[in-house]
């Protein structure tokens, strides 16, 4: 009880210096559990898996300059697939018209009936024929997979008529809630035929990378068509046995450059258009990570600094109070609490002041609402902080000599 | 008398060297952290033309009515227009200047050298285009009005592509292959650094794209499908003779209205429009249409991330606590001299006289504080290019006006903080202190 009350009192003496730490306490609190929101939540957004085989995968992509009759397209690009196929090293490979984490690819409205106001849902849409299950190592959890008759030749203005679709389990859950989605007629792209759902894969996520705003909401909606395009600048998804990625990838676009008449050929692994897709977002959280870790630390340093000056400044209390019985431990035990409290006070404005502040940020920037968990953490490990920032000045308070309090100053 | 109480600092900052180093280190931290973000954020948030920011006009006009899919925007306005409403607005001819905008894909190469062969993002543009943002030419120059009327292959390419097909020499008036056929080259473009690319944002607007532009009609006569995207109410429609009379949008439109009056009367002009088509039964809802200059709508397509604005929030907060912990320290030092000032005080020295001193010490420390706020915002600018070498970070540099800002925060900060030590110092009483010896 005494030593409480003293440490009232030097709070009260020094209010101003308390009030200082208490405040970078409150700012550094705010500011910690708020980024760290912020951070876990991108981060935790780009590591996500987007169901296929990433480290296996490439995408290649060749084009003749001259503008081609659609047969003639169809043929190259048959050939081109066929060749591909044929290769050592790799597994499968299919024509698609968009890849996961491209940035931008097609997307489209999904509904249940062909004239509704609300649409049911938003899809990333695909084009794949019946290898493209395989190529991209997605698993079928229901129904079947495309056959080759299942295949149609389109070009991007128009829409002919397909069997059927493969719908991740995303979607399946999101357009029919209850289950039962297999064998279901759907509208997409136009509304005179309905498709039906023929199958559904686990997991398959869109060419679109932002992880906030209105494309992050449909993410994980996709569908594959059977489709066929037949533009003059289309994607081969290629998968290759383990290992052997590179030197697939560099057989495979000198293979393509020498089919064509002065073509354009280019290849990305996925892992690359990973790291590409989600390169400026890992940056900016990691850059707000960097910035509020130096925050903590000078906040940390803030307090060592400045129970080092008390210390100094209370040598001559301090021998007194040793002359008159208080242990080494006591003095160690008066500085901590000391220090408590004013932490105490800090991070319990400062948990004020982060909900305020992310109240603020989620209106403002439509942000994530902070957890519970992040206000304990950071509050424990702010009290943490406190304790292990006082405890070298306040062990060479202890280690003040009781003949100081004779001595003077 | 500033000589004397500067030379008293300097002896003063000297006999307690770790504690100055530590109340520079945690300011010049403070000022090298916030204005880093800063100097990223005005780079992305700059304006690209800042001679006509507030001259030049992109339009919405809705075209589709309430009950929007999609992407619904705070005004529930599009983007872009249908061919429709762009082509009424291109053959009213109400603004001084006035071109439609949608880029596509070509690619080409040179006639006949044997050069490799090349893609290009090409906007389709009317001959407007190029005096109305500025455009700078380093061979001719832009197409005619005829070329425009007739669609006629003639192309405006820009200068690194020039450098690549032609050596960089003047190839006005020399052909290129483009999807198969030939055309003509009218203009090559000079360096055009206009960051963000307003009219193009979504395809890489703070990127090093190059540009190759064609006549919008010429792109309509061979049916060249854009790049952005185009937005359809009910049915994606691709073909081109169905896309053409559809209220499907894909097409921005830019007008330049010089004075205050030719935007009000456009604005009027643009709301007679819609009610012309409410009339007509085309559209059936009230006329709703909306003008923003270049600096409205970089703001309305958000095209700062947030998470920037978040970081720079997080670093001015950085340095705010830099600036509380600079002031215990401060107060610190002053407290840890209370004998010395006493003596002064004792002595014959004003209040006035001590508080000045405190003062000048502090801003010997905050010019230290600003050096090396400086030094570590260099580093941070560096260290943001490398992080973001492919974005908009790449475009950030320090100027004149951002080392002013950054040494005037940092002395001004730093100064404020030192207020209350200062006057702490001046309150202390010259007879306690004697007597406390």
């Amino acid at each position: 009880m005494a030593a409480i009350r003293s440490t009232r009192l030097a709070i009260y003496r020094k209010r101003i210096a308390a009030v200082l730490i208490a405040t970078q306490i409150a700012v550094t609190l705010a500011i910690l559990t708020n980024v760290a929101t912020i951070v876990v939540e991108r981060l935790s957004w780009s590591t996500q898996p987007t169901g296929i085989d990433e480290a296996n995968i490439f995408f290649t992509y060749s084009e003749n300059i001259e503008t081609e009759t659609p047969a003639d397209l169809a043929a190259s690009k048959a050939a081109g697939l066929a060749a591909l196929r044929a290769m050592p090293g790799i597994v499968d490979a299919f024509p698609t018209n968009s890849f996961p984490l491209q940035g931008g690819g097609w997307s489209l409205i999904v509904n249940l009936t062909p004239d509704q106001k609300t649409p049911s849902a938003m899809v990333s849409y695909y084009f794949g024929d019946e290898h493209a299950l395989n190529t991209f190592g997605l698993k079928l959890i229901a129904g079947r997979n495309f056959t080759a008759s299942d295949v149609v030749d389109r070009d991007e203005e128009s829409v002919a008529p397909v069997g059927g679709v493969i719908v991740t389990l995303a979607l399946a859950k999101k357009l029919f809630p209850k289950g039962g989605a297999l064998g279901k007629p759907i509208y997409i792209e136009t509304v005179a035929t309905p498709v039906l759902i023929i199958g559904i894969v686990d997991r398959l996520q869109g060419p679109f990378v932002s992880a906030s705003g209105y494309f992050s909401t449909f993410a994980e909606n996709s569908v594959i068509a059977p489709y066929r395009l037949l533009n003059d600048q289309a994607w081969f998804a290629v998968r290759t046995k383990p290992g052997q990625l590179n030197t697939a990838m560099q057989a495979a676009q000198a293979m393509l450059a020498r089919m064509g008449s002065h073509p354009i050929v280019k290849a990305r692994p996925m892992i690359e258009v990973r790291a590409g897709a989600y390169r400026s977002q890992r940056g900016l959280a990691l850059l707000l990570a960097a910035v509020a870790l130096i925050l903590v630390a000078v906040t940390t340093f803030g307090m060592v600094g400045l129970t080092s000056y008390w210390v100094s400044q209370r040598r001559r209390q301090i021998g007194v109070r040793r002359a008159l019985g208080a242990t080494r431990l006591a003095i160690l035990r008066y500085f901590q609490k000391e220090n408590l409290a004013i932490t105490a006070a800090g991070v319990g404005a400062g948990c004020i002041l982060a909900i305020a502040l992310n109240i603020w940020l989620v209106n403002r920037f439509a942000m994530v609402r902070i957890g519970g968990v992040y206000l304990i953490c950071g509050s424990l490990a702010m009290l943490l902080l406190g304790q292990i920032a006082v405890f070298w000045p306040a062990s060479r308070a202890m280690e003040i000599p009781p003949a100081t309090a004779a001595r003077g100053g | 008398m500033f000589s004397y109480y500067l030379h008293l600092a300097l002896g003063n900052l000297r006999r307690n060297i770790v504690l100055t180093a530590l109340l520079v280190v945690v300011i010049g931290v403070g000022i090298g952290a916030s204005m880093t973000t800063l100097a990223v954020f005005r780079a992305m948030s700059g304006d690209p033309i800042p001679r006509k920011s507030s001259e030049l006009f992109i339009v919405q006009i809705d075209n589709w009515g309430p009950n929007k899919p999609g992407e619904p925007s705070e005004d529930q306005l599009k983007d872009s227009l249908s061919y429709i409403d762009a082509m009424a607005l291109m053959h009213a001819h109400a603004a001084k200047r006035q071109t439609v905008i949608y880029s596509t894909f070509l690619k080409g190469r040179a006639p006949d050298a044997p050069t490799v062969p090349f893609e290009i993002i090409a906007p389709a543009v009317y001959a407007d285009f190029f005096p109305m943002f500025d455009a700078p030419f380093q061979f001719g120059g832009s197409w005619s009005r005829d070329d425009d009327a007739a669609g006629a292959p003639v192309a405006v390419i820009p200068r690194k592509l020039n450098d690549k097909l032609f050596g960089g020499a003047n190839s006005v008036g020399k052909t290129l292959v483009l999807n198969g056929s030939s055309y003509r080259i009218v203009g090559v473009l000079d360096r055009w650094p206009l960051v963000p690319r307003f009219y193009n944002l979504h395809i890489g607007a703070y990127a090093d794209v190059d540009e190759l532009f064609i006549p919008f009609t010429r792109a309509n006569n061979i049916h060249a499908l854009t790049l952005s995207g185009i937005g359809c109410q009910a049915k994606l429609t691709q073909a081109w003779d169905e896309l053409i009379p559809s209220e499907c949008v894909w097409i921005q439109f830019w007008a330049e209205l010089p004075a205050r009056a030719d935007a009000d009367r456009y604005r009027a002009f643009l709301n007679n429009y819609a009610a012309d088509q409410q009339r007509a039964g085309r559209f059936h809802w009230p006329p709703h249409t909306q003008m923003r200059n270049v600096t409205q709508w970089l703001e309305y397509q958000h095209i700062v991330p947030s998470e920037l604005s978040i970081l720079v929030l997080a670093s001015f907060g950085f340095l705010f606590v830099c600036l509380l912990n600079a002031m215990g320290l401060m107060l610190a030092k002053t407290m840890a001299r209370t004998q010395d000032i006493g003596v002064r005080r004792a002595l014959g020295a004003t209040r006035r006289a001590i508080a000045a001193q405190c003062l000048v010490e502090s801003a010997v420390i905050s010019s230290f504080g600003a050096l090396l706020g400086l030094a570590l915002t260099m580093l941070g600018v560096l260290a943001m290019r490398a992080v973001f070498a492919e974005g908009y970070a790449r475009l950030t540099y320090i100027t004149v006006p951002t080392v002013a800002l950054e040494v005037l925060v940092a002395i001004a900060a730093t100064m404020a903080a030192a207020l209350y030590p200062a006057w702490r110092a001046a309150n202390v009483e010259p007879a306690l202190q004697l007597k406390a010896e």
